[in-house]
């Protein structure tokens, strides 16, 4: 029933493909489509407004990349810009240097308050961190037994109420009991409220007021509709909060109101909600959450194809030289500029899944590849081309030109001498790219 | 609210109730009047406003535009010239998709009259079920509650607080047990004692969680042994806080247990439920009631008439 954004947009690229400079009408075709997968996705209305405007603005004009159709840059624009609004990395709650840490829930009905007050339970207590909860929802039936039950399956205190009816009261008894209980983190779950009910909100102020907490968390459900920029908004012009939590994200909801909710109040979305159960709480990457609100993984998977593509084909004229034996320190010059360009090796290896782990531990020294180029960019153009007439003044000029001991040149000459015969090798075989050449087993390990 | 002793006051309640409307009403109506009561031709305009006001009450996009085409033509073949003219052909097209399935649920029937409730995760089953019961326990019904949430924590105690409000009986068994398990003595205590109502609970899911769409798919079955025919009526709560997706819950929980019909809660904030348009102009179903509050009384028939007047005020 819903053609995807992905098949939309194609039928735009086909008209589109083949032109250097995107124009206009071809940007706003192209974002007409993107306004109705917004849409699609529950972004607010008025949110979406803006950003097509911006990535209008960013995008008319604008060259295409070589390795690129129109199209598919639009996607990249899109995609880049919502990544970016969205935050680039994930950012966790502040411990206070004086404890308690005071967390403070807040959110509509039935967002998932309670359940994700369990979560962040069970993650400070891992953290060995003691916490307690404090129960001020005294409306919904059984609200309170519900964070106690919480409280005795994870082995956390929970506050004891008793008769005492009032939230704010409730709040500001607990503060002394967290003081006597030496808690580390002190976590109020409160009443679920709709925006527009001025005597809750007022309520909230005051606990606000009473306790002053760290970290005001803002509970909202990833599968909100329209309403999801004005509800934050009001929560947060009435409040004040500090951070959010997208919870039941573990369904097919696209999740627009992440992107509605951090464009109106600019406040990071911390972690998501990923079932029911208390370990289903996870760091929120914008990334991952930007491909399912456009609705178009398989397009961004197309980009990187496209991009891939434009690799294989220098590849392949690599390869060539290889095999014609003419790859010189020229080329290899360009390769490591081109791995440069793509961010620190660092960065590369986070971005590979599972490899990032391993990279922390690694220190990986990107001073490496500064060095070798460095010395390449010492070199006169032929000695580059031909690497065998580099004598010994020649080097001893290099070294003194790139800042490096004649030491490293010899190394570098004779890793470089190396590398050739092994890539000739490879090249005979038919499988070699640049990837073996700098991570695989031999050389490079040597080299950096 | 610090002087206002929990939520017993219903003083307290209906203000509360009434200023959240009003502040709904002006936020909806806002901009809209200047179309509807000034002398603008019938253009543009009124239908981008038009498609706005619709996709802000999370319509969505294909049934707003489905909604407008309709307009539009009617517009450009000279049909309608007055903004007010559209306006209320409009309300009407749409008091139509939501009336044509609306029938009423009669329990005369069936004794006992089995209802299974289900839906998302925090869509206000529960408390729905308070509500119900205590309707129908005062139309002098005869209703029996069934604690069948026995996974989330206290939702047993949190119906049996429902219940012993309104003064109404609630089989349950421990935390843990098995749905079908409770369904099953829920439904034969209901025809030992001769129950006009049973009304089951169950704990919110996911659509797209196939293991326990298929515990649902079960405890059909099992209701179903012990009375054929039963459950009567497989609601299906939705709230109307959520966006698009409620339009893949429709489908999914209808594919898998033949949903019979809708309750919309959360209509007492600013959301204002639009995807009802998709959901039953597409499944064809009954929506029963909506919710527009936390308390008892906050339950209302849906009325079609009501609820397009709240989404084009004016
Ligand atoms: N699938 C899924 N369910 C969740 C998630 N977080 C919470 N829930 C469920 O959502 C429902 C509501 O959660 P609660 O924690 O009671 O929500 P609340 O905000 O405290 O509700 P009120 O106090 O009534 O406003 C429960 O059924 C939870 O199990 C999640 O990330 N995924
Ligand atoms: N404002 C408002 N709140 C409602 C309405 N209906 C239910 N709620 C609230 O929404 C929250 C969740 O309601 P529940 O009845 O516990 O929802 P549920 O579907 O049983 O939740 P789970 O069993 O956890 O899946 C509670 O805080 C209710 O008081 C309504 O019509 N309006
Ligand atoms: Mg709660
Ligand atoms: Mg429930």
């Amino acid at each position: 029933m819903f053609d995807n954004l992905s098949d939309r947009l194609e039928a735009i690229y086909k008209k589109l493909k083949g032109r250097g400079v995107l124009k206009e009408p071809d940007v706003d075709e192209a974002l007409r489509e993107i306004r109705v997968a917004l849409i699609e996705a529950d972004v607010s209305l008025p949110v979406i407004k803006d950003f097509i405007a911006e990535v209008r603005v960013q995008a008319v004009g604008q060259e295409v990349l070589k390795s690129l159709t129109p199209g598919h840059q639009m996607v990249k624009i899109v995609n880049d810009h919502l990544t970016h609004l969205l935050g680039e990395e994930f950012v966790d709650i502040q411990i206070a240097s004086k404890p308690p840490t005071i967390i403070l829930m807040a959110g509509l009905q039935g967002s998932g308050k309670t359940t994700t007050v369990g979560k962040l339970a069970k993650r400070f207590k891992e953290k060995g961190k003691n916490c307690l909860l404090v129960p001020a929802d005294v409306y919904r039936p059984a609200a309170i037994e519900q964070l106690h039950v919480l409280g005795r399956e994870l082995g956390v205190a929970v506050y004891d109420a008793g008769e005492e009816k009032d939230p704010v009261a409730i709040c500001k008894k607990s503060l002394d009991e967290a003081v006597n209980k030496m808690s580390q983190v002190v976590i109020i779950d409160t009443a679920g409220r709709q925006q527009v009910d001025d005597a809750l909100m007022e309520e909230l102020k005051q606990i606000k007021e009473t306790v002053q907490p760290h970290e005001v968390l803002f509970v909202a459900d990833a599968m909100m509709g329209q309403q999801s920029a004005d509800i934050a908004k009001t929560f947060n012009d009435a409040v004040g909060i500090d951070g959010v939590i997208l919870t039941k994200m573990d369904g097919d909801a696209r999740g627009g109101a992440a992107f509605s909710i951090k464009r109106v109040t600019g406040k990071p979305i911390r972690f998501i909600g990923m079932g029911e159960k208390l370990d289903a709480l996870e760091p929120f990457h914008p990334d991952r959450i930007v491909s399912r609100i456009l609705g178009m993984g398989d397009v961004m998977s197309l980009v990187e194809k496209a991009e891939e593509n434009f690799e294989q084909e220098e590849q392949e004229k690599l390869q060539k030289k290889i095999r014609a034996n003419a790859f010189t320190l020229e080329d290899f010059r360009g390769q490591l500029k081109q791995v440069q360009k793509m961010g620190s090796m660092e960065q590369l290896l986070s971005m590979i899944p599972g490899a990032g782990k391993l990279a922390k531990g690694l220190k990986i020294d990107d001073r490496a590849f500064v060095q070798v180029e460095a010395i390449i960019s010492s070199m006169t153009q032929r000695e580059r081309e031909k690497h065998n007439i580099i004598n010994a003044s020649r080097k001893r000029r290099i070294a003194q030109g790139s800042g490096t001991r004649v030491n490293d040149v010899n190394k570098l000459l004779k890793q470089f001498a190396q590398m050739q015969k092994m890539m000739k090798k490879a090249a005979r075989g038919g499988g070699m790219n640049f990837g073996s050449l700098m991570g695989g087993r031999g050389m490079p390990g040597r080299f950096f | 609210m610090a002087d206002e002793s929990a939520a017993e006051n219903d003083s307290g309640v209906f203000a509360r109730l009434k200023s959240g409307l009003a502040k709904t009403r002006s936020n909806l109506a806002g901009g809209f009047d200047n179309i509807v009561h000034g002398r603008a031709k019938v253009g543009p305009e009124l239908l981008e406003e038009l498609e706005e006001t619709l996709l802000i009450a999370d319509v969505g996009m294909q049934t707003t535009s489905f909604i407008l085409e309709d307009l539009k033509r009617e517009v450009s073949q000279n049909r309608i010239r007055e903004n007010k003219e559209v306006l209320e052909q409009l309300k009407q097209r749409m008091v139509h998709v939501l009336s044509q399935n609306q029938k009423p649920l009669s329990f005369s029937e069936h004794q006992p009259f089995v209802i299974l409730v289900v839906g998302v995760n925090g869509s206000g089953k529960t408390t729905t079920i308070g509500k119900l019961a205590r309707h129908w326990k005062q139309q002098g019904k005869k209703v029996l509650l069934a604690a069948g949430d026995t996974f989330r924590a206290a939702a047993i105690d949190q119906l049996q607080v429902w219940a012993e409000r309104s003064n109404i009986p609630c089989i349950s068994q421990k935390s843990g047990a098995d749905l079908s398990a409770v369904a099953y003595d829920a439904v034969q205590a209901g025809m030992a004692r001769e129950m006009d109502l049973v009304i089951i609970d169950t704990a919110g899911r996911l659509q797209t969680n196939t293991n326990l769409m298929e515990e649902l798919k079960k405890v059909k079955r099992v209701i179903g042994k012990v009375l054929p025919g039963a459950p009567h009526e497989t609601l299906l709560v939705l709230d109307a806080t959520i966006g698009q997706n409620s339009i893949s819950q429709a489908r999914l929980f209808n594919e898998a247990l033949e949903v019979d019909g809708l309750v919309m809660t959360k209509l007492d904030g600013t959301a204002k439920g639009g995807v009802l348009f998709n959901i039953t102009g597409d499944l064809k179903l009954p929506v029963r009631f909506v919710g527009v509050g936390e308390k008892p009384e906050d339950l209302q028939e849906f009325i079609p008439e009501n609820f397009v007047e709240a989404l084009i005020p004016g």
